[in-house]
């Protein structure tokens, strides 16, 4: 197994809107002066809400409003597991497949969702519309098996409600949620 | 001054002292290995944890033990404190473990690692490694990467040491590689790809304990013990142009930081000897240097390897 | 037997979540008091007496951390809220703060007003971003009534509080990760010394505590430290949040008074009603994933034959070798179809997942007892894989910079110490492992 970390090199550059370069600043704003390297997550998830994913030109982007070095956007980016760094499909399952979701059949959704979709783990259907990941322990663990898409949490679930809810996101009817 | 006892040797150090410190300071056995800690680079260590020690008691005013070993490195010591290092079966099990878990993905490429002869990591497996690997998983490989014309970086021998990034922040006026991603995955990188030009940062290279970056200027060129280190000078307005120059006949192969027993840059005049990039890579031309003598060698270190020995430098008469 | 309810209390009273509500239900009137009547210094006595223990798992003595707190001239201080719940088995503060945002938010100012500090910062893990929306809100609320801002109730007391989210990273649970993350930064644990009562966020002298901590301070202030430290037994006091989950006829979160009996949290009527679908116990782990794993039989009795109770003595009761922990709450139950081997696999794999990389132990131990367990479970391992195991586990106990190496390796040890004829069984009969699960145990000989 080697491992890949090339980046996705193609991205195109990114125009970021007055409206989310507003609400970056305000991100900022929230911590002292000097300090507002501790915005960089919040203005990562920002982005990602915007483009769907992080590339290298947002990336820089923000390192540039930070007033900082690239690579420590790169790592700290790398470091937090939420951040797609690739492009990913306009809704992104993550299923949560630890300890107290597998007791109640994690696995056996995971496999339900893949089959469904005809996707593997981490692909994107062909229609761009949903990628499949799974999570590490997300929080929910008396509501198992669950999944997040976006900022909305869908509990206990089952592979009918799995394949009501795949026809909802299909028909537009769930709104993911923004920041 | 706080006294403590390291290995049975009482000693006399200035408050705030790290165990680590105070140990060099009575030098020999008592001296923990250091991997990641670098005494010129303020915030390196905690991280390697090779250099775990026993408190058996933590100070005279509260003399029980410390339940855990701590890093020797970034633990002070307190007045009446009393450690054991080599002393310790404790220290020696458990350092054991951490070579053990240092090597488990290392590939073991000795045989075409130019840091061979000078490895740390070598020299740790040495003491306190065993002959056997109990790990038989694959292996995480990464392929090498030219990190700049001058730096190889080859990310499966890395130990994650942090050295070579603090190296960065601290040397060189612009950061372009850290590490990326977290646990095993954790890799030092660019990320995307971009060339590490900075004038200083070929002590990157001095700084790494094993051979994850290397010289690509001397490359494959020679073993390091084939070669005779020179103490050497050359007159630079970038960095203190005192260095090793390492020579074949009167051919510099390479050339480093002048390093003392522990593997660190050594301080001239009270400054950290480190090399800038021009006298590291560029002046290979013995007439570049004023070559002060040869540098003095640890016999145990494989480098003597045959500078000890009784031989004939000059031929006293050529034959044919 | 219902316990009294501290920190739920109007969990059912409608619109709860909203500021209005809250304050008919007696919301900041506590905080008034505090302001009006009482010296920081008092406030720290409170909950010194109360005998309040960190409710994020290590169980440290809330109103001891914050004594530790160094006060030095012209410095900053900073109370930092660990809301980056994300211990496999715990989800109650999540649970308190979508619905009760307003008690974490008094309990933010209150606690703040203790220790000296005019900035607070909630950390909440970046998954729930939902509930990050929520506290904004309160905070919004809260601000509009003067309760936030300069001058709160005419005390001269100002107080800023800001809510931030993380990235997806357990690391940052651990405090001085999080003060890494909330720096922007890669959450890599710091070495310690200093610590961050001395040097915290941005080098200024900090204080770290769970949701569920601060929370609590509300109603020990209302009701004052004796009285709080009136419920429970011994040095487990007060309520405490339970979540439970896995194979149970009744997961969800339940605030309990510390002392209930086990048997009566897994059986009782008010609590989880037992297994789901009529099986039968097969382990428990009681305070998240990271601490030991007990068979059947020590569940709700202790070895000695003594009733398991909800408290961190009881829970501990016989140390490793037949205890566990109280944890941070996060209680979890197997029913008689699960593999132990494939659930130490699976937590296992989350360690490694969440392991840093910083030191060598955890970066290297992690992966490889995860690549050991996963053959183990497939069917491909051997005998002398459960003892390397066990000895992978001693050396990345206790050697690593932060607790997440000891997380790693008790529930392997633990499972080991328990289940090892389920391990074996896996080796001897790999093809039988992979169509059915072992089933329940038995009893061992206690010596």
């Amino acid at each position: 197994m080697s491992h890949s970390t090339k980046p996705m090199l193609s991205a195109e550059p990114v125009e970021f809107s007055g409206e989310l370069l507003a609400k970056m600043e305000e991100a900022k704003n929230l911590f002292p002066n000097g300090k507002e390297k501790s915005a960089l997550l919040k203005m990562l998830h920002l982005a990602q809400a915007e483009f769907g994913w992080v590339s290298v030109p947002t990336m820089d982007k923000i390192a540039d409003l930070l007033s900082i070095q690239p690579v420590e956007v790169y790592e700290v980016a790398t470091f937090y597991t939420m951040f797609h760094l690739e492009p990913v499909g306009k809704y992104v399952f993550e299923v949560c497949r630890t300890g107290p979701c597998m007791l109640v059949g994690s696995d056996q959704l995971i496999e339900h969702i893949g089959k469904k979709l005809n996707i593997g783990m981490g692909e994107t259907t062909s229609d761009g519309l949903f990628t499949l990941k799974t999570a590490e322990c997300l929080g929910g663990c008396g509501y198992g098996p669950l999944l997040q898409c976006r900022h909305r949490f869908h509990e206990h679930l089952t592979p009918e409600k799995v394949d009501e809810l795949i026809e909802q996101y299909k028909r537009g009817e769930i709104e993911p949620g923004a920041l | 001054m706080v006294k403590v006892t390291i290995d049975g040797i009482e000693v006399s150090v200035e408050p705030g002292t790290t165990i680590l410190n105070a140990a060099r300071q009575i030098g020999g056995d008592a001296v923990p290995p250091a991997m990641c800690y670098y005494s010129k680079l303020p915030g390196t260590g905690g991280k390697c944890r090779t250099c775990l020690v026993e408190v058996a008691a933590g100070s005279a005013a509260d003399p029980r033990p410390m339940p855990k070993l701590v890093a020797s490195c970034s633990t002070p010591v307190q007045d009446g404190m009393v450690v054991n290092n080599k002393t310790s079966e404790r220290v020696h099990n458990n350092r054991g473990g951490v070579v053990e878990f240092l090597l488990a993905n290392h590939p073991l490429d000795c045989p075409i690692c130019d840091q061979a002869g000078e490895c740390h990591l070598q020299d740790l497996g040495y003491e306190h490694g065993s002959a056997k690997t109990r790990y038989e998983e694959e292996r995480r490989t990464f392929d090498p990467i030219d990190i700049g014309n001058k730096i190889k970086l080859h990310m499966n021998r890395c130990i994650l040491c942090y050295r070579c990034v603090f190296v960065a922040n601290q040397l060189t006026d612009q950061r372009v590689h850290g590490v990326m991603h977290r646990g095993e995955h954790a890799e030092i990188s660019t990320y995307i790809e971009k060339a590490v030009e900075n004038d200083f940062s070929g002590n990157m290279i001095d700084v790494c304990p094993v051979g994850a970056l290397t010289d690509r200027t001397f490359r494959f060129k020679s073993r390091v013990w084939f070669l005779k280190p020179m103490e050497a000078e050359r007159s630079c307005t970038k960095c203190c142009g005192k260095a090793v120059v390492w020579m074949f006949g009167n051919e510099i192969y390479r050339i480093t930081a002048r390093k003392d027993k522990y593997g660190e840059v050594e301080e001239i005049d009270q400054k950290t000897a480190w090399l800038c990039n021009d006298c590291r890579f560029e002046k290979k031309d013995a007439a570049d240097w004023n070559i002060l003598g040869p540098r003095v060698i640890n016999r145990q270190s494989v480098i003597s390897q045959g500078k000890y020995a009784t031989t004939i430098d000059k031929p006293v008469k050529r034959i044919g | 037997m219902k316990s009294r309810k501290l920190l739920l209390e109007h969990l059912d009273v409608p619109g709860i979540q909203g500021i209005e509500t809250y304050v008919k239900q007696g919301g900041y009137t506590t905080l008034e008091k505090a302001l009006k009547k009482m010296s920081p210094d008092e406030v720290v006595e409170e909950v010194k007496k109360s005998g309040l223990r960190g409710r994020g798992g290590a169980g440290f003595p809330t109103g001891l951390k914050w004594s530790f707190l160094a006060k030095p001239e012209g410095i900053p201080r900073y109370l930092v809220c660990n809301a980056d719940e994300s211990e496999p088995g715990t989800f109650k503060d999540r649970y308190l703060m979508e619905k009760i945002p307003h008690l974490l938010v008094e309990g933010m100012i209150l606690s703040s007003y203790a220790l000296g500090a005019n900035t607070s910062y909630i950390y909440i893990r970046g998954e729930f971003m939902y509930v990050l929306e929520i506290l904004q809100k309160a905070i919004q609320e809260a601000y509009a009534k003067g309760y936030l801002g300069k001058n709160i109730f005419g005390s001269g007391f100002d107080h800023d509080l800001v809510v931030t989210p993380g990235g997806g990273a357990y690391i940052c649970g651990e405090e001085t990760a999080l003060l890494e993350s909330l720096e922007g930064k890669r959450g890599n644990p710091r070495i310690k010394p200093p610590f961050p009562a001395v040097k915290g966020l941005w080098a200024s002298p900090t204080v770290v505590n769970n949701v569920e901590s601060i929370a609590a301070v509300v109603p020990i202030i209302r009701d004052g430290g004796d009285a709080y430290a009136s419920i429970g037994i011994g040095k487990s006091t007060g309520t405490k949040l339970i979540s439970a989950c896995g194979n149970l006829a009744r997961p969800g979160v339940y605030e309990i008074e510390l002392g209930l009996s086990v048997e009566e949290f897994i059986y009782g009527d008010d609590y989880c009603r037992g297994i789901a679908n009529g099986k039968k116990l097969k382990a428990c782990v009681p305070g998240g994933s990271s601490v030991p794993i007990l068979p059947h039989f020590l569940v709700t009795k202790t070895a000695a034959g003594e009733n398991r109770l909800m408290t961190y003595e009881s829970l501990a009761d016989g140390g490793f070798q037949s205890g566990s922990m109280l944890g941070s709450g996060g209680f979890i139950v197997f029913d008689e179809d699960q593999c132990i081997v494939r659930n130490t696999w699976n937590f296992t794999r989350f360690y490694a997942h969440e392991s840093c990389g910083q030191c060598s132990p955890c970066r290297e131990g992690t992966g490889w007892m995860e690549k050991v367990l996963h053959r183990l479970e497939t069917g491909k391992g051997q005998m002398h894989d459960i003892d390397l195991l066990a000895d992978i586990n001693k050396k990345i106990e206790g050697n690593t910079i932060c607790p997440l190496g000891d997380a790693a390796a008790w529930p392997v040890a633990a499972a080991i110490r328990h289940f090892r004829e389920e391990f074996e069984w896996h080796v001897t009969h790999p093809e039988e492992a992979q169509k059915r699960n072992y089933g329940l145990i038995q009893q061992p000989v206690v010596a």
